[in-house]
């Protein structure tokens, strides 16, 4: 048994240790896996405030990945060809920055998880999962049709975005601004997990007739929660984006929303390192057993049966059990 | 007379054929216990769910310190002055006894938009949340999981989330269900004192309660209110020995 605290950091700090290691055998390749573990978790992440704090089982959260990576594919592609973006009466100029993609991506991102929360979160249960997916659905559709962006095919970006004063195309230079926005994002989801916003997310997970009681609105909390989460899955999803330098519809697929639950439920639902375990895990499931077979997947079914059987904290919860009402 | 803190007039709803309430016209008046009692099925419940929001009458009104709440919500209501506690408890199990308390005082500070400081560090919502269990005798038991508190101390935190809202007026469902002879004494002693703070409409079962405590107690029977008055009024009472009591006496 670990105290949660120590092992949130040893998860980070093993990351990054793993990283340098790789650096100095010259392994890019693991260093790109590793940048994938660390944006897959920080996507998860995202959906584990919905999902973990907020109780809020959304099937849709590849939207926010996929308008995160249109985000940063859209930008790029105008920004690559000298053509503004032309918006009705509005002219925006492409960029190949990265904080300025980024911001786009958190914008766009949080403005739609508004319009899905607020219609979504009239309903609960197995509807608001339903709801969740048609919008996947939707956007999925939506980016295979529109043809100026590569349809089906998907958008390449040339030349990863840039960042001021670093190097984006050194893999270790641009998993060090994965890490550094991962630690970031973390630390925000511990902080607003024990704020009173937290506290009064957690009781309207538990019991919203409570929250109300005192006063407060559930569907507000919960509304406000979604956001927050889709902005951070956005983020993720344009960092994905840059990883591949590539977009394609698949950011948006319903399987992708799929795999963030998986990933969160591995790892431990609203545990606040969950999500980079369960990346990590799948990851790692990924490369090694996928070389052997194409149907690694199995194995990943049945790892996760075993935890949803056996380790409802996920391997989290197995490590470090979770303590109650600390500060 | 002075104005009621709490009024329902005329006060109907029907589910289908069945009429839960059925013109039901009561008041909670300043420092009184107003018990409301009658057998299963009479529509205490629905009565309690109209006066806080969670049902919407299909006629009639509530009024809360004199103004017409009947369109408002149950948040709404709250925050205007209504603290409840429920039949079955309603708690964050998986949080501290403290936790739950402090969201009461979450809601009643209004302020929940606040991201960063831990709330367990807040000075002002931490002592609301103490002070309200020190009240009811739950501070020692302020750091346990609420799942593991006894069936009693769950009662006893119902009680204390509605303190920490500082209410206008409490409407208690059955505070005593499920409770020990000794357990009942002592919530009979609290409420006994707590009226001074704020009126309480209380339903409960409890007869030794009820006739112990109220100042006034309403009889419901089939949506209608029978009768209204003091203890000795309703004992006296033919009709409602007959619909009620009179298969106890």
């Amino acid at each position: 048994m670990i105290r949660e605290r120590y092992l949130n950091l040893a998860v980070l700090a093993g990351l990054l240790a793993l990283a340098l290691w790789a650096l100095a055998g010259d392994q890019p390749f693991t260093i790109t896996l590793l940048t994938k573990v660390v944006i897959l978790g920080l996507a998860a992440a995202g959906l584990n405030i919905a999902l973990g704090i907020g109780g809020l089982v959304s099937l849709g959260h590849a939207v926010f990945f996929g308008l995160g990576g249109y985000a940063m594919g859209i930008l790029a592609f105008h920004a690559q060809n000298f053509a503004p973006l032309e918006l009705g009466p509005l002219s925006i100029a492409g960029t190949k920055s990265m904080p300025v993609i980024w911001l786009a991506a958190i914008a766009v991102s949080a403005a739609v998880a508004v319009v899905i929360g607020l219609l979504s979160l009239r309903t609960s249960g197995v509807y608001f999962i339903m709801i969740t997916l048609a919008f996947g659905q939707m956007f999925y559709y939506f980016a295979i049709s529109w043809s100026v962006y590569g349809g089906e095919d998907g958008l390449s970006i040339y030349v990863r975005n840039g960042f001021p004063g670093l190097n984006t195309l050194d893999p270790i230079q641009f998993f060090g601004i994965c890490l550094a926005i991962l630690c970031l994002v973390l630390l925000l989801s511990d902080r607003l997990a024990r704020s009173p916003f937290g506290l009064a997310l957690n009781a309207a997970r538990q019991v919203p007739v409570r929250v109300e009681t005192v006063g407060l609105s559930p569907t507000r909390l919960k509304l406000l929660a979604f956001v927050i989460s889709g902005a951070i899955t956005g983020l993720a999803g344009a960092l994905y984006a840059d990883l591949n330098r590539f977009v394609s519809p698949t950011m948006f697929s319903w399987q992708l929303s799929g795999e963030l639950m998986v990933l969160v439920i591995l790892g431990g639902v609203g545990r606040l390192i969950g999500p980079v375990v369960g990346a990590a895990i799948f990851v790692a499931l990924e490369h090694l057993l996928g070389g052997l077979t194409e149907f690694w997947h199995i194995w990943l079914g049945v790892i996760l049966l075993l935890i949803v059987l056996f380790a409802r904290g996920g391997v989290v919860g197995l490590i470090s059990p979770r303590r109650v009402g600390h500060d | 007379m002075t104005e009621p803190v709490l009024a329902t007039r005329d006060l109907t709803k029907s589910f289908g054929a069945l009429k839960a309430s059925d013109g039901i016209s009561i008041d909670l008046r300043p420092g009184e216990i107003h018990a409301i009692i009658g057998p299963n099925g009479a529509g205490k419940s629905t009565l309690i769910h109209q006066i806080c929001g969670g049902l919407r009458p299909d006629s009639g009104t509530v009024h809360l310190l004199g103004r017409d709440v009947t369109a408002e919500g149950i948040a709404a209501r709250a925050r205007l002055g209504l603290g409840r506690t429920f039949q079955i408890s309603a708690l964050a199990m998986e949080d501290s006894v403290l936790q739950n308390a402090m969201l009461g005082a979450l809601g009643h500070s209004g302020r929940p938009w606040r991201f960063w400081r831990p709330a367990l560090r807040d000075p002002d919502l931490r002592a609301r949340a103490e002070d309200s269990l020190h009240r009811v005798g739950l501070a020692d038991h302020m750091h346990k999981r609420t799942a593991n508190l006894s069936h009693g101390q769950r009662r006893q935190l119902e009680v204390a989330v509605a303190l920490t809202l500082d209410p206008k007026a409490f409407i208690m469902d059955e505070p005593m269900a499920g409770l020990g002879a000794e357990g009942s004494a002592l919530l009979t002693r609290f409420l006994d004192e707590l009226r001074a703070q704020a009126p309480i409409l209380l339903v409960e079962h409890d007869m030794d309660a009820v006739f112990a405590l109220a100042d006034r107690i309403s009889v419901l029977v089939y949506g209608r209110v029978i009768a209204t008055g003091t203890v000795d009024e309703i004992r006296a009472s033919a009709e409602v020995r007959e619909a009620y009591l009179g298969e106890e006496a």
